[in-house]
């Protein structure tokens, strides 16, 4: 039986990717927001994850204004990276899990949360970010990745609660998939940020600390903050942080934090990072 | 017909992209994605008003695009993960969009988030009801304070 032993969560600013497509790392600026992955890298190293679940938005490249889905679960073989307008990102192709995506969304459609399928996509830095901060930059990322891509773009984003439940629903499909697999669940966006508007730069590291203590240890909490309080405490795009909740519902109650990182700021946002265990995992 | 008033219309300095901008913007984020191909950009360079025909805008979303009023954009319903495509065709990195929205100069809008972003308190509410409740536990005065601390 396929398990999720881990749940990962991250920022993904695009800022990040251009610091790693232009070899710009090793800047003192760029450094402290890396140093705060080299023990994110050793974890996967160790896990040896056989899928991941990579949970994340699209920001107006694969989808424009004319088609806005709530949850799309990315069912194809492959995902490009998409041009955000300089190019692809020099990353490699994102190879999925077809087989175990179909079952995925089957299941789920049954548990009454109606995402759509997604058989062609391309797949942008809310995505990518993620996979180079976890993973490094190798020739192929080390496992097929499943993309799930929420809507955070158009108001409203689903619920909080919508999402911890969306993940419940994960869990289930993943737990009744015969072959036996090690499942990481990726959430990614946040934390803290504003980037439109004359509030543009808002950060509020308050918010987002004890937003990472509620993850770990009470997240049923989170799930009843509106999403006036996210976008009033966490600027107007902080309400990505929704997407997190996606990856704790499928984690179980009680998880161990192995590993937590926050720096301020990449670019215009607050970068959070979290590792969660699932106990019956190890 | 006037726009419905929303809990997070007093969240100052924001300008939410929810469903009715979203209808009403729809010819400003369909011109800006169409600058992800090069071919567009090169015409939209080229006369910048002709292309613009192209969409359905109103005089106003016109006037917007072509002043790069990038808060007349949001507010007419334009959506900033869109307008990011018209900075990026004008050659200007995101921070450039941010500051110019923010009204400071790139500088001191870099500065400002290197120590540590805008500050939310002060920043919470038009109508500064939230701001007391937020704050009423941790006494008024010390909110107050740091309210203009980190505005830049």
């Amino acid at each position: 039986m396929a398990r999720i032993i881990a749940g990962v969560t991250t920022s993904h600013v695009p800022a990040i990717g251009a610091a790693i497509d232009n070899k710009k790392t090793d800047q003192p600026y760029w450094q402290r927001v890396f140093s705060g992955f080299e023990k994110t890298k050793a974890w996967m190293a160790k896990a040896r994850p056989d899928v991941i679940i990579g949970i994340y938005n699209d920001h107006a490249s694969a989808f424009s204004v004319e088609l806005v889905p709530t949850f799309a679960l990315g069912c194809a073989p492959e995902f490009p990276p998409a041009d955000e307008g300089w190019g692809p990102r020099p990353v490699p192709v994102v190879k999925g899990h077809p087989e175990l995506a179909a079952h995925i969304a089957q299941s789920v459609i049954l548990d009454e949360f109606d995402l759509t399928v997604v058989n062609k996509m391309q797949v942008d830095h809310g995505l990518t970010v993620p996979l180079n901060l976890l993973c490094g930059s190798p020739a192929q990322w080390p496992c097929p990745v499943i993309p799930l891509a929420v809507n955070v773009v158009l108001y409203p984003p689903p619920t909080g609660h919508r999402c911890f439940m969306l993940g419940r629903a994960l869990r289930k499909a993943i737990r009744s998939w015969p072959e036996d697999l090690r499942v990481v669940v990726l959430g990614t966006g946040g934390m803290s940020h504003q980037i439109s508007g004359p509030r543009a730069g808002l950060i509020n590291s308050k918010f987002d600390k004890a937003f990472l203590d509620n993850l770990t240890r009470d997240p049923k909490k989170l799930t009843r903050i509106p999403h006036v309080e996210y976008m009033r405490e966490a600027g107007a795009e902080g309400i990505e942080l929704v997407m997190w909740l996606i990856m704790r519902g499928a984690l179980d109650d009680k998880v161990d934090e192995v590993y937590r990182f926050y720096t301020v700021p990449a670019s215009n946002t607050a970068v959070g990072h979290i590792i969660l265990e699932n106990r019956r995992g190890k | 017909m006037p726009r419905t008033q929303q809990d997070y219309d007093d969240i100052p300095g924001t300008f939410v992209f929810d469903a009715e901008r979203s209808r009403q913007g729809y010819g400003i984020n369909m011109f800006c994605m169409s600058l992800m191909k090069d071919e567009n950009r090169k015409a939209f360079r080229a006369d910048e008003a002709e292309y613009l025909k192209r969409f359905p805008l109103t005089p106003e979303q016109t006037r917007a695009i072509l002043d790069r009023n990038y808060n007349r954009m949001l507010e007419l319903g334009g959506n900033i993960y869109f307008t990011a495509k018209l900075g990026a065709t004008d050659g200007h990195s995101f921070q450039h969009l941010a500051a110019l929205m923010t009204g400071m100069s790139q500088e001191d809008y870099a500065a400002m988030m290197l120590a540590g972003g805008r500050t939310v308190e002060g920043n919470r509410s038009k109508s500064g009801k939230d701001a007391r409740r937020k704050a009423g536990a941790k006494r008024k005065a010390g909110a107050k304070r740091k309210a203009g601390a980190k505005r830049g």
